[in-house]
């Protein structure tokens, strides 16, 4: 298999899929940089976080631009999933985490030192497919949900020829892709899932790491976009960043009013613009109303602890949330996210002042 | 080594305690309901071990003869006589550095991270053995280990890069064994008209079969707990099949996909232990049973040496 245009997006993304396999390097890298420049200060500052892989490769770029241009600011993220994130916080393991499951009032109750959660982006979990001649396909709401709880297993079932007329779908297994590791992306995914189907809720469940009734399973956004990527047949739901850039083929859902929606920034937008953020700053859309809604959307939240020993720290972390809440949002249409409203980010702003240094 | 094990069977033992004996026979791992079996993982791994070692056994073996036994010589000799340069046919045995070097080189494989391995199985493996895969679904779908349907992760997929994964230490031990076998044996075979492969096959093989037989344990106990590759290439499905190319799971997989999320919980991480303690038992049967069949076949062969 050569190396072309069309493919570099899944090398991309299995580059990132390595960093979060290999794990927590939290090296010292010596910064030859932090003595001249143009920075402020002298001490380096490291932030560590580690979390949800659904908003990696805009956070990759946020943290990646920050540290550029504040060379005393050095900001380490690992996609390690959303479960995974919410342990390290509630561990002490990392200086922030990151989630798009946000976190459940257990969890929080676990940490000594308080956690506040910023909603940071949003985005929508699309279902890409490998389905070669096949670059539209519809799936209605019955159709979907049956292929995740194995009630449709070949792509030609007339639930899924139904809605697709004139286009030639093959006599063939249905591959599902799965998230192996604890997923915000899955628990979003799978809220949307029982919102419309009673078998799902009592059979799968709203969860992070579900027991599935189907599927091949591959490690984060960066591993099912891979698998999809490799795999002709299959079928899988990632965000719509990682299948844009993959080029994957992504299916029309039905929506609550029964449309067909094609996924984009738009349609993920007309959701999300509904929602209204209690103080807590968590919020979720399991089935968003209006026509032009796409049906699975979700906020992704850094969750950062309330109280900190390091003044340095809490300065640096106050100022690159405010750098992401900025300048940062104009970069989230391109790689396939969501820009927070303006209403929103403030609210964030806002709420970074229950954070402290000790 | 004793404290490691200590220490993994304490952190077990309140999993051990809650779950007992139903965990090695239970088929479901669903930590929402604290349902927890590792039937099908145990299967997964000794399945996609045992199938890595069938192929790298044979590749490492052939590897092995082929660097010990003068073929290199008449593959060099032949590939020159191609480009028209022709030696003379003393040379049939090349300088052992010449061999040694082509030995080291095999074992560089087992210098690649897992890592890499894991990509090169979905980016060659997995695209190579899509279509001759399906063909034998298709056309000898009635025997059972070819009874679904070739998805792209699953065992064949994962033994197969596994098999690579073993191939340096089975070849490398052959090989060692091999040339030990004393010359004189090879000489009085061809003394008593022996061809070359009835000498290879009938004398020097079973000869150096002790310590042939020690290489593959060895690769055995190392496919075993192989991890990263796996868990990237086996599909991670907790399911038990005998076909060769549904997708399934491995103990090593099992820990290293749910230990990051596990965190504090006690529970969690004692069930994890507890699978790890299982996968542990099982090397450790695996390397006795090992040793006890080489010490077999080298009291045999006393008396040859």
């Amino acid at each position: 298999m050569q190396i072309t245009p069309s493919n570099l997006g899944s090398y991309v993304a299995l580059a990132a899929m390595l960093v979060a396999t290999v794990g927590c390097n939290g090296g010292s890298k010596p910064t030859a940089s932090g003595e001249g420049g143009g920075s402020s200060s002298g001490e380096l500052v490291k932030l560590q976080g580690s979390g949800a892989s659904f908003p990696a490769l805009l956070y990759a770029s946020w943290f990646k631009t920050y540290s550029d241009e504040h060379k005393n600011v050095q900001v380490d993220y690992q996609s390690v999933g959303s479960g995974a994130g919410v342990s390290a916080v509630i561990d002490g393991t990392v200086d922030f985490g990151a989630s798009d499951a946000a976190m459940t009032e257990e969890e929080m109750a676990k940490v000594e030192r308080g956690v506040q959660l910023l909603p940071m982006t949003a985005g929508a979990i699309v279902i890409a497919y490998n389905l070669e001649g096949v670059s539209e396909l519809k799936l209605s709401r019955e159709a979907y949900a049956g292929i995740f709880l194995k009630e449709i297993t070949k792509w030609n079932d007339p639930k899924i020829a139904s809605t697709n007329e004139g286009v030639e779908l093959p006599d063939a297994d249905i591959n599902v892709i799965v998230r192996s590791d604890s997923s915000g992306t899955t628990f979003n995914f799978t809220q949307h899932m029982a919102a419309i189907s009673e078998k799902f809720k009592s059979d799968v469940g709203v969860n992070k790491a579900p027991n599935w009734p189907v599927g091949t399973k591959s490690k984060g956004n960066e591993g099912v976009t891979t698998s999809l990527k490799q795999t002709p047949g299959s079928i899988g739901y990632v965000e719509f960043g990682f299948a844009d850039k993959a080029k994957l083929s992504m299916a029309s859902l039905e929506n609550k009013s029964g449309k067909f929606i094609k996924p984009s920034i738009e349609s993920a937008q007309a959701a999300l613009a509904a929602v209204e953020f209690p103080p807590s700053l968590i919020a979720f859309l399991p089935d968003p109303e209006g026509d032009e809604s796409w049906p699975i959307v979700t906020y992704t939240w850094i969750i950062a602890y309330k109280t900190y020993d390091d003044s340095a720290k809490v300065e640096a972390f106050k100022d690159l949330i405010k750098y992401c809440l900025t300048t940062g949002q104009e970069s989230s249409e391109p790689l396939g996210y969501i820009p927070l409203p303006e209403a929103v980010t403030s609210k964030v702003t806002a709420a970074l002042d229950n954070i402290s240094a000790k | 080594m004793a404290y490691i094990v200590l220490q993994i069977t304490w952190k077990a033992s309140p999993a051990i305690q809650e779950y007992g004996a139903g965990f090695l026979t239970g088929r479901t791992w669903d930590p929402n309901t604290s349902e927890f079996g590792i039937l099908p993982e145990i299967w997964g791994t000794l399945y996609s071990s045992l199938l890595a070692l069938f192929i790298g056994s044979f590749f490492g073996i052939a590897v092995a003869v082929f660097l010990s036994e003068g073929y290199l010589g008449n593959f060099v000799f032949n590939v020159l006589k191609l480009f028209g340069l022709q030696f003379h046919k003393f040379w049939g045995k090349l300088p052992s550095w010449s061999e040694s070097t082509l030995k080291n080189l095999v074992e560089l494989l087992a210098a690649i991270p897992s890592v890499v391995y894991g990509l090169w199985g979905i980016f060659v493996v997995m695209p190579l053995l899509r279509e001759p895969c399906n063909w034998l679904h298709e056309n000898m779908g009635w025997f059972p280990i070819f009874g679904t349907r070739y998805q792209g992760p699953g065992m064949l997929t994962a033994s197969f890069v596994l098999a690579i994964m073993i191939l340096p230490t089975i070849s490398a031990i052959s090989r060692d064994a091999l040339v030990a076998v004393p010359p004189k044996l090879r000489e009085a075979s061809y003394g008593l008209g022996a061809t070359r492969w009835e000498t290879i096959l009938s004398v020097v093989l079973p000869t150096a079969s002790g310590g042939i037989f020690g290489g593959i344990v060895l690769a055995f106990g190392r496919a075993l707990g192989e991890t990263m590759a796996l868990a990237m290439l086996v599909g991670n499905m907790n399911t038990i099949e005998i076909s060769i190319f549904s997708p399934a799971n491995t103990l090593a997989a099992l820990l290293a996909n749910n230990f990051s999320e596990a965190g504090s919980d006690e529970m969690k991480v004692g069930v994890l232990m507890y699978a790890g303690v299982v996968l542990m038992a099982i090397t450790l049967v695996v390397n006795i049973f090992g040793a006890l069949i080489l010490q077999r076949a080298t009291a045999g062969l006393k008396g040859m040496r």
